[in-house]
């Protein structure tokens, strides 16, 4: 199992880095997408996979039983999951708006901010 | 990774059963404060008029509280509060020593100082679109970042303040901030998802996210588990936060391009979590991976001196031009933590103090300097000496503060990491942080020759007089440096006694387990 998911960790990995290598926005989007699902089952995996048993403590009992499921990564994953989800949506607007105000997606292009032609500061007065 | 403990558990051991203390609330009472305060503010959105009024008190209130807080861990060590009764490992941990608690009061007194200047400088569309809610949320995330014990609650502190940047960076919506804001947005979120790769793999390995559990247990696991590559991707993640060479390209991309105020806060505040970040990290919980990476460390803190003091050589804008400084900044801070002694830590520390009350005064001086002469630009500026000498006076001692001249707070950091350098042998850092202070000293001096001291060809009419909200922050921020560098000795003994608490974090861990050792967690291998 946790092979499994190994190599799916690593697919998501692969995928999103390769987008994020993108010039074009919308590509480099969907690479951070993948990439926060990505982080979320490497969270999920390193906090041990097992689904027989529920993390629940029964009646009289002061511990889990063995072999439970863990509950802490599906609660760090819940945490992480709210907070990519609206840097995502937050980014979704920037970039939209970045193609609306400055007419492109393509990154290279976006030189406003450091332009190619700004002059050296003067030598001398 | 492993089974959970089956032996019972008392949960009288496991809980808080006592009410909590004073001292309890003040460690969360920053952050409390902040988020309160922050959110009232937008609970009052539609009275703008109010927030300026309510966020400078607000502030105010946060620097009582971090200097009652320091006083709190100076007289007594390192204090703890355990959220929801939980005791740690279970429960999240605040937990403040003195590296925390100076960072989060000098970070509060630059946040004072910033929200002061916005006061006049901020129109009413920039708080109309939320610019104190976001200033207090900003200081919400930096003061949690600051005094969490945990280190997934880290990582939401740094989620926490980034959102907030976010919305201080784009203040305005013109195309200069999408397109730095667009950069800044996807690198940064990609530095704080390093960064949560780490926590994964972290709890992989130790089962616990507490800070003081994993310094208990890292000697245990060293020999069977991979803590190098952890220590690596944490170094690339806060390295990618704090912008140290070789990824740093977003810092002069974007900090340039929202209003001044905010690339004050920026320049001052943001950077110096991720140091203080790689700090807590690397020193106190893995030391000897640190060890073994500060050859690495070193070089990128090597090239990030030398790359921020050329690139501030060759700006004509002088808002990138501080930028650049930032970056040079952050390679001294780095250098102390490669060599990674007690000194080179504590000159570290006391460079991060210095540098974010003087970036954020450099950010002020340099609005201030574009209010009297209407231009941000180099070849256009001239002659503010004669507009306001006083002025003058002020951004001449602040320069020779950046550039760590003498007598100025600036030249204390350079010594003790000087020093500690040479101890170590590593004659080549020592050698780039002064190759690196010299750059600075000529980019700055030629801002002051062109700037300054140019007659000015056109007569131009005058700007307004500074009104007390310009004249208030700068002229504190420049006091700070100059009454520091003039007495020195009880910041530099903070700083070492903070780097002393970091080298033997003893204090630390017995602060969050009273009784000793922890009790096993249920996801301990």
């Amino acid at each position: 199992m946790e092979v499994l998911f190994s190599l799916l960790i690593g697919l998501f990995f692969a995928v999103a880095i390769y987008l994020m290598m993108s010039k074009y926005t919308v590509r480099i989007l969907l690479g951070i997408v993948i990439l926060g699902n990505a982080v979320n089952l490497l969270l999920f995996t390193a906090g041990r996979l097992t689904r027989e048993v529920p993390p629940i403590i029964g009646a009289g009992l002061d511990a889990l039983p063995a072999g439970a499921a863990n509950p802490l990564p599906q609660a760090l994953i819940l945490t992480a999951i709210v907070i990519s989800f609206s840097f995502f949506a937050f980014l979704l607007v920037l970039a939209y708006r970045a193609y609306q105000e400055l007419g492109t997606d393509n990154t290279d292009e976006m030189r406003l901010a450091e332009p190619g032609d700004e002059p050296l500061p003067p030598l001398g007065y | 990774m492993a089974a959970p403990t089956s032996t019972p558990v008392d949960l009288s051991a496991a809980l808080v059963l006592a009410p909590a203390t004073f001292a309890d609330w003040l460690v969360v009472l920053p952050v409390a404060l902040m988020l309160g305060a922050g959110a009232a503010l937008m609970m009052i959105r539609h009275r703008i008029d109010l927030h300026g009024l309510l966020a400078v008190p607000a502030l105010a209130l946060l620097v009582l509280i971090d200097a009652a807080l320091l006083w709190k861990v100076w007289s007594g060590g390192p204090v703890t509060m355990t959220m929801g009764r939980w005791l740690p490992p279970f429960g999240i941990a605040f937990t403040v020593d003195l590296f925390g608690a100076v960072m989060a009061l000098v970070a509060a007194l630059a946040a004072l100082a910033g929200g002061i200047y916005a006061l006049r400088d901020i129109d009413t569309s920039g708080r109309r679109y939320g610019f104190f809610p976001f200033l207090l949320l900003l200081m919400a995330g930096v003061t949690g970042a600051f005094v969490t014990g945990d280190v997934f609650n880290l990582y939401v502190w740094f989620e926490v303040l980034l959102i907030s940047s976010f919305g201080l960076l784009i203040l305005g919506s013109e195309r200069e901030q999408i397109d730095g804001a667009l950069k800044y947005a996807i690198l940064n979120l990609l530095g704080t998802t390093l960064f949560l790769i780490g926590v994964g793999y972290l709890y992989a390995i130790f089962g616990t996210l507490n800070m003081a559990d994993i310094a208990t247990k890292a000697a245990d696991h060293r020999g069977s588990a991979p803590t190098i590559t952890l220590g690596a991707l944490f170094v690339l993640a806060f390295a990618m936060k704090a912008a140290a060479f070789p990824v740093n390209f977003w810092l002069p991309a974007s900090y340039h391009t929202p209003r001044i105020v905010v690339s004050a806060l920026f320049g001052g505040l943001l950077t110096k979590v991720g140091i203080y970040a790689l700090i807590r990290i690397m020193v106190m919980l893995f030391p000897v991976e640190r060890e073994e990476l500060s050859l690495v460390i070193a070089i990128s803190a090597a090239l990030t001196m030398l790359l921020g003091a050329l690139g501030a050589l060759a700006q004509n804008d002088l808002r990138r031009l501080a930028g650049y400084l930032v970056i040079a900044g952050i390679g001294n801070m780095m250098a102390g933590v490669a060599i990674g002694t007690e000194p080179g830590v504590s000159g570290a520390i006391l460079y991060a103090l210095h540098s974010m009350v003087a970036m954020t005064a450099l950010y002020l001086v340099t609005g201030e300097a574009a209010r009297l002469g209407g231009s941000f630009s180099l070849a256009a500026l001239g002659g503010l000496y004669v507009r306001s000498p006083w002025f003058t006076a002020a951004s001449f001692i602040l320069f020779l503060a950046v550039a760590g001249l003498p007598p100025f707070l600036g030249l204390w950091p350079k010594v003790a990491l000087l020093k500690a350098a040479l101890d170590i042998g590593a004659w080549w850092l020592a050698a780039s942080i002064l190759v690196s202070a010299f750059i600075v000293t000529l980019a700055l001096g030629r801002v002051f020759l062109l700037a300054y001291w140019r007659p000015r060809a056109d007569d131009a009419p005058p700007a307004p007089r500074a009104s007390m909200t310009i004249v208030l922050p700068i002229a504190g921020l420049v006091a700070f440096s100059v009454v520091f560098g003039l007495f020195p000795e009880s910041l530099i003994g903070l700083s070492q006694a903070a780097a002393e608490g970091l080298a033997d974090p003893s204090a630390y861990i017995r602060s969050v387990f009273p009784g000793g050792a922890p009790i096993p967690a249920g996801g301990a291998p």
